[in-house]
């Protein structure tokens, strides 16, 4: 099982309703993912500021907040639940997650990049939304899922999306079969992988790819001939969406698209919620076929 | 004419009405609106009755009819009309993929697009496809009719039995010991018969379509594969 939802943007009118209609898509997709669930939105961003999305013990999140506020750098924090957004140059990037790891080991960096904020806990769906404020927040596009766990435990590392690279996230629905020869091979080439699990070497794996200058549509592409198994991946970058299905096809996938967005579902039941859909294109998308789309 | 509004009452409520109607019903003529991609729409239905559902249905929609006429304004998801008995389900959208699978009987049109495994292990069942057909269509087939207006994709007919396949597009590929056959006149009337039932009658050329089936080489035991054993 798992669920799949995806939004890309082209009205910019839309943009302060993304986590809304994401939120609405995803409320759909509970029974096919009941164990854990993660939302990556690409909201604003500023040239020259990254933002580190950080998981934290939720007592201990105003404590963090201050030990970033005392390093003498120019940082913002936003706190949602058991997640901080720390917004910084650039530049500190690599030197504060230096720092986090050193000297905070409980806080795990979830996600980084100019415009990306990754949000995932172990829960019910709906209740993890709300706990993050999904539905008030604003972007340009945004990926969630919901998990119904098979390959590996029930974790909020093992949960959707997984980031491996600035602004890319991945989400799965399936299962990789040559997932640990890859991983291998991905720590060997420098690609940090954390878990089990198999999607995040999907993740890795696209990461590596465009790390050594291939597009995300070519990435995908490739992907077809390395990865084993069988898979439905939606995927976001700082300024693109995309989505591919495996030359079999096992996992369900609609799609839909009118002048004001794009919209994936592993179901055409969250599509419903999407403003004008009855008279949208709604078609499912053909195996081995990467779509993608970008600003 | 039923009216029932999936809006407001859960699709349980609407099969228990279903299966509850006797063959004496008055009942005839039901109206589902709001399905929103709700699934087993209409399953499990033996009444002779005329359903029509506004909009799009999810998955398995009219799933092992019996005797009732069932017609989608929009999409179905996956497994429509599967494992139908008797009757006919009429698709005006799109179809996913698995539509019509393992059907005993009956007819499924479907005036747009199937996906993937379209017809797979039919045994009986009659699918007219209007646009194209996804790859693994027909699979393990071992009675029935696919006729296909459009495109077939890879591996059409895959480990046939004795199912009748016909496309008039391209085929992407032939599955294993799926072969094209020569198309007779008693080919053309069974097609003949199949597009009329799909109301095509008269406007498709039935000497446009290829036929496919068994080779026969592969669901019967040959001494010369004894080794393999």
């Amino acid at each position: 099982m798992c669920g799949i939802a995806g939004l890309f943007l082209k009205d910019r009118n839309l943009e302060p309703d993304l986590g809304g209609m994401l939120e609405a898509m995803t409320a759909t997709l509970c029974s096919r993912g009941p164990d854990s669930a993660g939302f990556a939105i690409y909201g604003a961003g500023t040239p020259g500021f990254s933002k580190i999305t950080l998981r934290v013990d939720v007592d201990n999140a105003e404590a963090v907040a201050s030990f970033i506020a005392a390093l003498g750098i120019p940082a913002q924090c936003i706190a949602r639940d058991t997640h901080l957004v720390v917004t910084v140059p650039t530049t500190d990037v690599a030197w504060l997650r230096a720092t986090l790891t050193e000297q905070l080991p409980g806080v795990t960096v979830v996600s980084e990049g100019q415009r990306l904020e990754l949000y995932k806990e172990v829960g019910y769906p709906t209740d993890v939304a709300k706990r993050f404020g999904i539905g008030t927040m604003s972007g340009t596009h945004g990926i969630s899922h919901t998990r119904m766990a098979t390959e590996s435990a029930v974790t909020t590392d093992g949960a959707h999306p997984f980031t491996t690279g600035a602004d890319q996230c991945l989400v799965h629905n399936g299962s990789i079969s040559n997932h640990s020869s890859l991983r291998r091979e991905l720590r060997q080439d420098g690609i940090e992988i954390r878990t089990q699990n198999d999607s995040e070497v999907a993740a890795g794996y696209l990461t590596r790819a465009m790390r050594d200058g291939k597009t995300l549509g070519q990435a995908l592409e490739a992907s077809l001939s390395d990865l084993d198994g069988f898979y439905t991946f939606v995927v976001g970058t700082e300024s693109g969406f995309g989505v591919l299905r495996d030359p079999i096809a096992c996992k369900p996938a609609v799609m839909a698209e009118t002048e004001r967005y794009v919209a994936f579902a592993s179901e055409y039941k969250s599509l419903t919620r999407l403003p004008g859909i009855a008279a949208a294109r709604v078609w499912e998308p053909k195996p081995a076929t990467v779509y993608f789309w970008e600003r | 004419m039923r009216l029932f509004d999936l809006a407001d009452l859960p699709v349980r409520d609407l099969n228990q009405l279903l299966h509850n109607l006797t063959p004496e019903t008055n009942d005839t003529r039901w109206r589902i609106v709001n399905p929103e991609g709700e699934h087993n729409i209409a399953v499990g239905v033996d009444a002779n009755i005329n359903i029509e559902i506004d909009g799009h249905a999810g998955y398995f929609c009219g799933g092992m009819n019996k005797l009732a006429r069932i017609s989608i304004s929009g999409n179905a998801g996956q497994g429509v009309g599967e494992n139908m008995m008797s009757g006919a389900i009429h698709v005006q959208g799109d179809a996913s993929q698995s539509a019509g699978a393992t059907g005993r009987g009956g007819l499924l049109v479907i005036e747009g697009n199937a996906s993937a495994r379209c017809g797979i292990s039919m045994k009986g069942i009659d699918i007219v496809v209007k646009g194209e057909v996804g790859h693994l269509s027909a699979f393990m087939g071992q009675s029935g009719r696919l006729v296909v207006f459009g495109d077939a994709g890879e591996a059409l007919g895959d480990s046939l039995y004795e199912a009748h396949l016909y496309v008039r597009g391209n085929v992407a590929s032939l599955g294993a010991d799926c072969v094209e056959k020569e198309l007779r006149d008693e080919h053309r009337a069974e097609l003949h018969t199949l597009l009329e039932q799909a109301g095509e009658a008269g406007k498709v050329d039935v000497s446009s379509f290829r036929r496919y089936g068994s080779a026969r080489a592969l669901y019967n035991f040959h001494v010369d594969n004894a080794g393999a054993y």
